[in-house]
């Protein structure tokens, strides 16, 4: 089965190793793997910023990129919303809105995918450690993918999964909010934080590497016990470098 | 605090060092979530529920005139006597000549964030007119010379040792933060207001077209006495209010008093269709109703906003942001607070006026998940965003970085060939930096640096590696 990679600009700039673990457990599963090279992004930070023009530039580029793929994965779930869901909202010059549904819904986000559309639970993974998931907004609320990365996780080995109290509040990323409003973004990563160490978590994995860098960033400058992982670090074993000066 | 939305980015700055607020908000927010979800989860058929609501308000809003004039029909078939105020002048003043009518000295009034909307309690005092809030959070407000912080809930941020404190400085009562004794305190203050009171001034919920019925749902029965008491009951709601049916009533019944304040149903339910008839023991002399319409019917032409009036002002919105959570109602700078005050302020005031409040959201959905008539609050603030952009002068920096960002990103050799450029620059410049400094951001939090090789520089290696591992027979290597 061919499935194309949807690696997102911030994984394919920040976080590789996502899209390399992603690449590697769905090889190893059996599929065959196609990267599209002109992939950029998504046109997300605009459209949540409210600059609909041109994230629709962007947006457009993307389905030029995506138009005839037959199944596409990407380990995000809020880049995947912006396709299937907020591309809607969009106007394109060359896509009818039936044309934009319909290759919108031949995206998929990772665990959903395994999970739900392949009955994959299992990925043969082994961490140790004590992990919390944080349920990312757009996974969570626009996929409606609630129980497919906890699925995935149940069936790590060696992985003790500990539930933490209000896992589904957001963690404050939230695109340009997080730098229109610091402080309140601020204060909601270091609840959510805060509530990873409350339940002696050593890692708070979640899908999202935007989450997932605003609450490391939170986790580094206060030095704090803690590591934001994605779900694709946790299944792949492939960690990120922790110290990015000396390189991956 | 300053009462303004422009003062939005300041205000929260006062909330956020607040630690009672923080505290007392919290806690406040989380113990009527943690009840409203176990009723929920109780009910086998609240998303039906919901859709039913939904669809019940989109069809009064594609035919809101015709069930305007029932409504009205009704209503002054029952001996009720109707009014129609276009802004907030017009409604102040409708309120003011029934009152100097009646001689009123004195109005009791039943919590109704409408008139907040027209500022009426300030309106009447300039004129020698008392109005006394008898809901026992609004009478706390009232006292302390504080506007509500909820629409639901007005007194939500005040611990009940901070009720004492306000109750034994304006009332001149002795201390005590006995929730019992503190009741029955404001009880016979009320009392005595309700009694001399000449007029009653309330809100409603709903409105039943079919049969001229103004619905007030309540938990203290303030709202029956302020109705049943004085000889004149008035009351002011927005066109929006109107539904079809009494069928329809229980849809929202439900809705409204679980999404508000997690009860199965409200303690009292007043369906008020009548002043009091001939050989009636109670009940005022008049009741007269004022629909106001003060920038509804221009959201009602407005088909991507539309959805905003099918609030039924249950807070629920409120209660779940984690933005309302930590600024509080205040911060909001006028009488809607919360997600759902971030789409109705900037469409009543104006952009000019709301221009902050759609951008204080981490689009999260938590609102859209909870609201009870489905309105998707978090994507009518995305649209106001816009809106925004293409209407205040004042963005075009951030809109010519977005475009600069659009051209790169649209250009993927010009992408890639930026993204090396970038690392050159910090290869350069910060060869040793493990995080970069980034405007903003880095004052709370470390920004990573990108990684050495994008994935894109790493795929043609990683394919050939993959390639070879690839399971020759593996269960999903064929066409499913």
């Amino acid at each position: 089965m061919k499935v194309w990679l949807f690696i997102p600009c911030l994984v394919d700039q920040f976080y590789p190793e996502v899209g390399e673990g992603m690449a590697r457990i769905l090889t190893r599963l059996g599929f065959e793997l196609e990267y599209p090279a002109a992939q950029t992004c998504c046109g997300q930070p605009a459209f949540n910023s409210g600059y609909f023009d041109e994230a629709a530039v962007v947006a457009e580029h993307f389905l030029d990129v995506f138009r005839d793929a037959p199944l596409v994965v990407g380990p995000s779930g809020s880049c995947i919303s912006m396709v299937r869901i907020f591309y809607r909202q969009l106007k394109f010059k060359k896509y009818t809105p039936q044309e934009v549904a319909e290759i919108g819904g031949r995206f998929y986000e990772f665990s959903e995918f395994l999970v739900k559309k392949m009955g994959i639970t299992d990925v043969g993974a082994h961490f140790e450690g004590r992990v919390t998931y944080h349920a990312a907004c757009h996974l969570l609320r626009e996929l409606g993918v609630r129980n497919e990365p906890l699925e995935l996780l149940k069936h790590v080995r060696g992985l003790e999964f500990v539930p933490m109290k209000d896992a589904e509040a957001c963690c404050g990323f939230g695109g340009t909010f997080s730098v229109k409003y610091p402080l309140l973004s601020t204060s909601m990563g270091e609840y959510k934080v805060r509530q990873a160490l409350a339940v002696n978590a050593d890692y708070v994995v979640m899908n999202d590497v935007s989450c997932m860098m605003h609450l490391q960033g939170i986790i580094d400058r206060q030095n704090l016990p803690l590591r934001a992982l994605h779900i694709v670090h946790v299944l792949s074993g492939l960690m990120p470098p922790s110290a990015r000066g000396s390189g991956s | 605090m300053k009462a303004d939305p422009r003062y939005f980015k300041m205000n929260i700055r006062e909330s956020l060092a607040d630690e009672h607020l923080q505290t007392v908000l919290r806690k406040a927010c989380d113990e009527v979530l943690v009840k409203r979800a176990q009723i929920v989860a109780e009910m086998p058929h609240w998303q039906q529920l919901r859709d039913a609501a939904s669809r019940i308000k989109a069809h009064v809003m594609a035919n809101l005139d015709t069930y305007l004039l029932q409504l009205e029909r009704n209503l002054t078939a029952n001996g009720v006597k109707v009014h129609w105020a276009r802004d907030t002048e017009e409604a102040r003043n409708e309120i003011l000549e029934i009152a100097r009518k009646h001689n009123v000295w004195t109005a009791v009034k039943s919590k109704s964030m409408t008139s907040e909307e027209v500022g009426l309690n300030a309106f009447l005092e300039e004129r020698k007119i008392r109005p006394v809030e008898t809901d026992l959070g609004e009478y706390i407000q009232q006292l302390s010379g504080e506007p509500p912080f909820h629409i639901v809930t007005p007194a939500m941020h005040r611990s009940r040792q901070d009720v004492g404190r306000i109750f034994a400085e304006k009332l001149g009562v002795p201390y005590t933060e006995d929730p019992e004794s503190l009741t029955r305190i404001a009880r016979e203050k009320l009392r005595d207001a309700f009694l001399t009171a000449e007029m009653g001034i309330t809100g409603a919920n709903f409105a039943v077209a079919e049969t001229g019925t103004i619905v007030i749902v309540e938990n203290e029965g303030n709202a029956r006495l302020t109705t049943t008491a004085p000889k004149v009951h008035v009351a002011l709601l927005g066109i929006e209010k109107v539904i079809p049916t009494l069928q329809d009533l229980r849809v929202f019944l439900n809705l409204l008093s679980i999404s508000s304040t997690a009860q199965r149903l409200p303690c009292y339910v007043n369906l008020i269709r009548s002043p009091r008839r001939e050989g009636e023991h109670e009940g005022p002399e008049e009741v007269h109703v004022v629909l106001l319409d003060n920038g509804r019917t221009e959201i009602l032409d407005d088909d991507e906003m539309v959805s905003a009036l099918h609030c039924i002002r249950c807070g629920a919105c409120l209660n779940v942001c984690p933005i309302f959570q930590r600024v509080g109602g205040h911060a909001y700078g006028w009488v809607y607070q919360g997600p759902i005050g971030s789409v109705l302020t900037p469409l009543y005031r104006g952009l000019n006026v709301g221009y902050q409040l759609p951008f204080a959201s981490s689009l999260c959905g938590a609102c859209s998940e909870i609201c009870p008539v489905k309105i998707d609050i978090h994507h009518l603030l995305l649209v106001l965003r816009n809106r925004i952009h293409h209407n205040l002068s004042d963005w075009w920096l951030e809109r010519t970085a977005f475009r600069l960002w659009a051209f790169g990103s649209s250009r993927p050799r010009f992408y890639r060939f930026a993204e090396r450029l970038l690392r050159l620059f910090l290869r350069l410049f910060v060869p040793h930096a493990k995080e970069l400094p980034v405007p903003v951001w880095s004052k709370t939090r470390a920004f990573p640096r990108p990684a050495r090789r994008s994935f894109h520089r790493r795929w043609r290696r990683l394919a050939k590696e993959l390639e070879n591992e690839r399971p020759r027979t593996g269960e999903h290597s064929g066409d499913l």
